[in-house]
């Protein structure tokens, strides 16, 4: 006896009859072909199998007649083997395939953020009013200097009196908020979304990451406002990209995929993207998991060291998944020359990843932005490197937590797609998306207008600017600067002894 | 002493500077000490000579950041030719470096990453050379006259790489080919394991031509092509299954690639003074991936 499957579908797809006006309009906007046009009917027949719950559909339905609904085919109760888990066993027993997924992890782990509160001034320290007082955003990454020396100024025209800085810093990164975005490679999202990025960036005065995927020719234009990225697989490494971007990322680590290398599907790679990642049309884009001239913090320094030299010393970041000897870790990276390390959070990561290691692999970003901060205070090398934390950064709220447990500044990924019109259905994977953003079919991709998208994401990391602002105000300082490192304004809510003492946070009431 | 003392590594300038840089002192075993020839952070420069569009520049004692900030100046002077002579383990050499028609010739052992990155010059070896040279080379050409070590030429996307002697570990990896830009490594000697892994494109060819030190070895170590999906490699001699990476396969040369093979090996025998008919006697085996997708079917969407 052969079944075609025993996976029932997920999603079921409600057309209200009444307010369909048989249009047609969701039969065009489905990526993934839910709809089929029935002729004799005049109506569309949903295949309930097909549907991600992208809303692609309802959003533009004229009518409003369509719903989305969870299939709720009643499965014999259990704690254990819940209908997920039943699911998947099924599907692996009908493909034999490793389980894909992206947009990050849904697991229902502690959420740290969520348990950590900031603290305000009353009465004795007032606090301050972000509306009337000015409120300084501007952050540098980089390398700064073990010690500074300044010379007084005699001269009367230059300032007699004062003091001028005589040490050189090394290049730095300056950013107008401590919010950048992340890598996502041009391949793995559209070139439109690329291009809203780095829009985005340059009006906001921060960075937009290339990923592992090249850098566009039309990008060329926002290159001060780009970081490019050197990963395992090279891909769009050349001399003249290393010289477009402010500062180079080596891309160690994700944390989507802690210790896995890059998969872009033969599927996602069209004309274009051939170019840019100079690889043929068709062919799978295979970054290994290691670096294979990297084995060793001592190789590290060499590539770093050799980016340096091929760039004429811009700044280095490099990019690793938080696990769980990641402090250690970040020690040996510093040591090795990084002006930046970017901490990627196990939640996180906008990649598409086997599901058993995004699931499972790696630790939240809260305990290693501490850990890290914490040792490299204490071996005395914390001012070589500046700390961007990055893995599921949702708002404001997390960008202050995150700064006060001793990041220089976050990035986001996924809340940047979400502003772009991104609804998390998980397949980023299959270049299906109906949005738009994480496709290269030509009909999909010009779904998103970059300006309009780029004025998306203007608006979040402003009003989240903003936000940030409100809580300097209400904690009495007036500089981001001021924030940086002091768990002291931090209280854990919940958590247990253990992780308040890893954390360097007192519990709430002490 | 405080811990954060101990913990600094950078130098300090002024202790850096109190290093003799006078007549080499040799060790016991009568070897210079490998620090003061290689230099140390510092000022010092190597001293140059000057004759027309060719330029010397004294090694000894220069730290690497300093030699390559030398050959920069010299080639925007207008140098067409620049020579280093005394050269010991200075990193970097080439890296990044893109000016097409300049030569840069290496009397001496250069150190890692030789040639990373480099868009357009040929540089000359006139001896080993170690890791990592051509890593991610854009084009140019690079001539070791002499052994080089573990991955050479990775992610290496266009220009050619002739090695007269034998190579290490893990050389090829992830070449990638697009258009115009086709690499090409030629390696007259042996290479070891994991020869063209994830290999996305170009040419390998190893010719196994005898060692000096009259040793018989396999041509090629084991796993090569592992994860293998574009470009080709061709071996003089023999190369037995259970040396192949799981993703290759194996066959006879087509007339159209065997002329292609002497096209190279006409260029390479010139580039290195051999006779190109002898080698061109033995057999040679061609290794492609049998398919361009070898993970495809590894997922359950």
């Amino acid at each position: 006896m052969a079944y075609t499957t025993f996976i029932p579908s997920e999603f079921r797809v409600h057309i209200d009859k009444d307010a369909c006006i048989q249009c047609g309009r969701c039969v065009q906007q489905c990526g993934w072909n839910v709809y089929t046009w029935d002729e004799a009917e005049k109506r569309p027949i949903p295949d309930h199998n097909k549907c991600v719950a992208c809303h692609r559909c309802v959003t533009y339905c004229p009518g409003g007649a369509i719903t989305i609904r969870k299939n709720d085919l009643a499965f014999k109760p259990s704690d254990n083997l819940a209908p997920e888990t039943i699911k998947a066993i099924w599907k692996q027993a009908e493909t034999g395939g490793v389980q894909l997924t992206g947009m990050g992890n849904d697991r229902p782990y502690l959420r740290i953020f969520d348990h950590l509160l900031l603290d305000a001034c009353q009465v004795t320290n007032p606090s301050i009013d972000p509306l009337r007082e000015p409120m300084e955003m501007r952050t540098f990454l980089g390398r700064k200097p073990d010690s500074i020396a300044v010379a007084a100024m005699v001269a009367k025209n230059e300032g007699a009196g004062g003091y001028r800085l005589v040490t050189e810093f090394d290049r730095q990164l300056q950013l107008e908020t401590p919010i950048m975005f992340g890598g996502m490679s041009y391949g793995s999202v559209s070139l439109n979304v690329h291009r809203a990025l780095a829009m985005a960036a340059a009006r906001l005065g921060t960075f937009m990451n290339t990923g592992e995927g090249g850098l566009h020719a039309d990008l060329e234009p926002y290159q001060d406002n780009i970081i490019v990225q050197c990963a395992s697989g090279r891909f769009g490494v050349d001399s003249s990209y290393l010289q477009a971007g402010a500062a180079v990322e080596i891309k160690i680590g994700q944390g989507a995929k802690p210790g896995i290398g890059g998969h872009l599907p033969g599927e996602k790679i069209d004309y274009e993207v051939s170019i840019t990642r100079m690889i043929p049309q068709g062919t799978d884009a295979l970054s290994p998991a290691p670096h294979h001239d990297i084995y060793s913090i001592e190789d590290l320094r060499q590539l770093i060291y050799a980016l340096k030299e091929a760039t004429g010393y811009k700044p280095i970041s490099v990019k690793i998944a938080c696990v769980h000897n990641v402090a250690a870790i970040a020690s040996g990276v510093v040591r090795a020359g990084a002006d930046i390390i970017y901490l990627d959070g196990f939640r996180g990561g906008t990649g598409a990843s086997p599901t058993i290691i995004r699931d499972h692999v790696g630790i939240p970003l809260e305990i290693a932005i501490a850990t890290v901060d914490q040792r490299l205070r204490d071996e005395g090398i914390r001012n070589r490197a500046s700390i961007v934390a990055a893995g599921s950064i949702r708002g404001s709220a997390d960008v202050a937590k995150a700064i006060a447990l001793g990041a220089d500044a976050c990035a986001i990924g996924t809340a940047a797609l979400v502003a772009m019109g991104c609804h998390v259905c998980q397949k980023c994977h299959t270049g299906c998306c109906s949005w738009g953003i994480t496709t290269q079919r030509a009909e999909l991709t010009r779904r998103l207008d970059p300006e309009w998208a780029a004025s998306q994401l203007v608006n979040l990391v402003t009003a989240w600017t903003h936000e940030i602002a409100e809580v300097l105000g209400a904690l009495g300082v007036n500089a981001i600067e001021s924030l940086r490192g002091s768990r002291e304004r931090l209280r854990g809510l919940g958590l247990d002894k253990t992780t308040l003492d890893i954390l360097g946070v007192k519990p709430a009431g002490l | 002493m405080s811990g954060r003392q101990d913990m600094n590594e950078t130098p300090n300038s002024a202790i850096v500077r109190r290093v003799p840089t006078g007549p080499a002192r040799k060790g016991p075993t009568g070897i210079e000490p490998a620090r003061l020839t290689a230099g140390q952070p510092g000022d010092t420069r190597g001293v140059t000579r000057r004759r027309g569009k060719k330029v010397h520049i004294d090694a000894k004692g220069v730290y690497y950041k300093t030699l390559n900030e030398q050959i920069r100046e010299e080639i925007e002077r207008g140098a067409t030719e620049v020579v280093l002579d005394n050269v010991i383990g200075q990193r970097y050499i080439g890296t990044g470096l893109a000016y097409p028609g300049v030569t840069v010739t290496v009397n001496g052992v250069p150190g890692n990453d030789m040639a990373a990155f480099m868009n357009g010059p040929t540089l000359v070896v006139n001896d080993n050379a170690q890791d990592g040279v051509a890593n991610t080379m854009n084009s140019g050409l690079v001539i070791i006259n002499g052994d080089a070590g573990d991955v050479l030429g990775y992610g290496m996307r266009g220009g050619g790489v002739y090695v007269r002697g034998d190579v290490g570990y893990r050389v090829g990896i992830h070449m990638k080919a697009f258009g115009d830009s086709q690499p090409l490594i030629v390696i007259g000697g042996h290479a070891r394991d994991f020869l063209g892994e994830y290999m996305a494109g170009g040419e390998i060819i190893v010719l196994g031509l005898e060692r000096s030190d009259g040793r018989a070895e396999p041509v090629v170590g084991s796993y090569v092509g592992t994860g293998m999906h574009a470009g080709v490699m061709y071996v003089r001699g023999t190369v037995e299954d259970h040396q192949l990476g799981k993703e290759v396969r194996v066959s006879e040369p087509t007339p159209a690639e065997i002329d292609r093979i002497r096209e190279i090996l006409t260029h390479y025998s010139k580039v290195m003074g051999l006779d190109p008919d002898p080698i061109m006697e033995e057999p040679f085996v061609k290794i492609y991936p049998y398919t361009s997708r070898p993970y495809g079917r590894m997922y359950a969407y």
